[in-house]
């Protein structure tokens, strides 16, 4: 598939592609890119439908409840358990009487957000930790390589618990503990970029005109980068919504009445036992549809982004 | 090799040392006070200090972390104040099942995992592989607790083929025997594992198959089966022996899932159990066994490969 649309996007189109004749063409020029990396990326059919999904949810989860009226704050005993179909709820309710397809909308609005939040932290955190280190090298290259190599060495998930157990379980403090134990997967790429990329010919060039390390990481190393980044950052986010998902589940993510698709499932042991599959399916098809939307979506950036590389 | 040896060595207990720093460092920063576990909450402020005296709570930090590690490397993995119990000896109780768990499904992971990659890879762009590759995406999309729910669904509240929860007897040897209550633990444990072994074999082998010497080999009249068999899986499969070895946390994680849905008593249920207790001991010795399981299964994985492809070796510095 990648090969595929990747070679496709090779091919000129005429009116696209202005050569640019003077230095003032460059914003055209970014424009041109920015408008083949998009062609690229609709062209990965896997692509679109993992954007497609995405937005559905996002709709569903978001602007569902101003169509969709429940009450997901208080119990009511005397609907618990009804089957899907049951008038006036479409898919049931669950034990505590909560209607479970409103449900789903609210605890997918946390899922999102949560992910997506500790997704971008761990993201920042990565990138310029990896800057940091490939770029510097050295004895802090080794130093930030040996502590990376030792967290790495920490299972995520028992840190992850530990973390929630003790800092607490409120959505900003499960934002940064997801973030914080998820953000070891992006320095080691992030470190081989700017190894590569500080010997480019262009960078020394900065250097030799007097441009300083800060200007010569943010201006040119991680604009550079950023390929890498933005598709390391879908993934991540896909891993945060399911290190939430497993928190939850045990009882150690969000607190009542705040609620995530894993919460959903965290009596799910017993509704089995009862039969009630209606309380089992939805959340763990709507986690598994966002994680398969993200990684979809992944490669597709990927594939839009060695577009941009190989133009260049 | 033994420069390489020792190298990796070296290395490994450089990481061992800053994790039992980055672990000692938490557990210091942690709410709760091993005296008033001890004492109860109504204790008084000189009991308190006492207790902290007598345990060497009041001495500086490094002295403790000093005490700390000399236990560690004595094989003490603490004492639990909230079970009254020493860590290593709840150790001792869930340890042999969780390895008879993350065994087993490995083992049947491994077996399924590594024909069908294959047959995907000989057999690629064809309907069996676009099924199978859907299959691994999907199973690699699935919480593993999600998982446990729906096989728990079918096979056992619907057909009723199989125990619901695992064994629950004391000992080791229900675990090892009574399959019927085992099955679905370990299928559950084993199936992503299937996802993405297969998924690791399938481009492997399709690297190779594209190599110089494959066409060597065809050319002078080799027989494909013989090919695939002498030539092509020799090189291919080398290396699950990493893939095996640093794949050992996200086995103990999806082991700690696999137990609390099956209710099985292992390290996992351990490891949760104390967590809702806030007995911080006890979560803090299981994180550093688990760790030094990571460092050496790494560290096994590395110099195995090493010992099986000599070019590792040369290019690694």
């Amino acid at each position: 598939m990648s090969v595929v649309s990747s070679l496709g996007a090779q091919d000129p189109v005429p009116d696209l592609t202005p050569t640019p004749s003077a230095a003032g063409d460059v914003a055209g020029r970014q424009r041109s890119m920015a408008r083949r990396m998009a062609e690229v990326f609709f062209e990965n059919k896997l692509g679109v439908l993992g954007l497609g999904i995405l937005v559905v949810l996002v709709l569903f989860c978001f602007l569902g409840p101003m169509f969709y009226h429940t009450d997901q704050i208080h119990t009511n005993i005397d609907s618990t358990t009804l089957t899907p179909g049951s008038p006036g709820y479409p898919l049931g309710t669950d034990q505590e009487g909560y209607d479970e397809l409103g449900r789903l909308m609210v605890a997918g609005q946390s899922s999102l957000e949560v992910g997506i939040a500790a997704g971008l932290i761990a993201s920042v955190v990565g990138t310029l930790y990896g800057a940091v280190s490939g770029y510097f090298g050295g004895w802090i290259d080794a130093l930030l390589m040996r502590i990376l190599d030792a967290a790495y060495s920490l299972p995520s998930i028992f840190v992850l618990l530990y973390l929630a157990a003790t800092v607490g379980r409120s959505k900003f403090t499960l934002i940064m503990v997801i973030g914080l134990t998820l953000w070891l997967l992006l320095p080691r790429l992030v470190r081989g970029e700017t190894l590569t990329l500080k010997t480019r010919e262009y960078v020394q060039a900065v250097r030799v005109m007097g441009g300083g390390t800060n200007r010569i990481i943010y201006r040119h190393i991680l604009p550079n980068a950023i390929g890498t980044i933005v598709v390391s950052v879908t993934f991540i986010i896909a891993d945060a919504i399911f290190a939430l998902s497993t928190l939850s589940f045990i009882g150690l993510g969000l607190e009542s009445p705040q609620i995530d698709w894993g919460g959903m499932l965290n009596s799910g042991t017993s509704y089995v036992f009862d039969g009630y599959w209606w309380l089992v399916y939805p959340p763990g098809i709507a986690i598994i549809l966002v994680i398969i939307a993200f990684n979809f979506i992944g490669d597709a950036l990927r594939d839009a982004f060695e577009t941009r590389l190989q133009k260049r | 090799m033994i420069a390489y040896i020792i190298r990796r060595l070296i290395q490994g207990v450089i990481v061992l040392f800053a994790v039992t720093i980055i672990t000692f460092i938490l557990q210091k920063l942690l709410p709760g006070d091993p005296a008033i576990d001890l004492l109860g909450a109504k204790a008084n402020r000189v009991q308190i200090e006492q207790i902290d005296h007598l345990m060497g709570l009041d001495r500086p930090f490094w002295v403790q972390y000093w005490k700390w590690l000399d236990n560690l490397l004595h094989g003490n993995l603490g004492y639990s104040y909230k079970r009254e119990q020493t860590v290593n000896s709840l150790l001792a109780v869930a340890m042999p099942r969780t390895l008879v768990l993350v065994g087993e499904s490995t083992i049947i992971a491994v077996l399924l995992a590594i024909p069908m990659g294959i047959v995907q890879a000989v057999k690629r762009n064809t309907w069996f592989d676009y099924i199978a590759t859907g299959v691994s995406f999907t199973l690699y999309a699935t919480p593993v607790f999600f998982l446990g729910l729906v096989t728990l669904l079918i096979f056992s509240d619907d057909l009723n083929w199989f125990a619901p929860t695992a064994p629950s007897a004391d000992g080791i040897a229900p675990y090892l025997t009574d399959w019927n209550a085992m099955f679905l633990p370990v299928i559950t444990l084993a199936l992503p594992s299937v996802a993405s072994y297969s998924r690791y074999v399938r481009s492997s082998v399709l690297d190779q198959i594209t190599q110089d010497y494959v066409r060597t080999a065809v050319a002078k009249g080799a027989k494909q089966r013989r090919v695939l068999y002498r030539h092509v899986l020799r090189n291919a499969l080398m290396p699950m022996i990493t893939l095996l070895g640093y794949a050992l946390p996200a086995l103990f994680g999806g082991a700690l899932i696999t137990e609390v849905v099956f209710n099985m008593p292992g390290l996992g249920l351990l490891y949760i159990n104390s967590a809702e207790q806030d007995d911080y001991a006890t979560m803090l010795g299981l994180t550093v066994l688990i760790t030094i399981a990571t460092i050496l299964g790494s560290l096994i994985a590395d110099l195995g490969y090493a010992a099986a492809d000599p070019r590792v070796r040369l290019t690694d510095s």
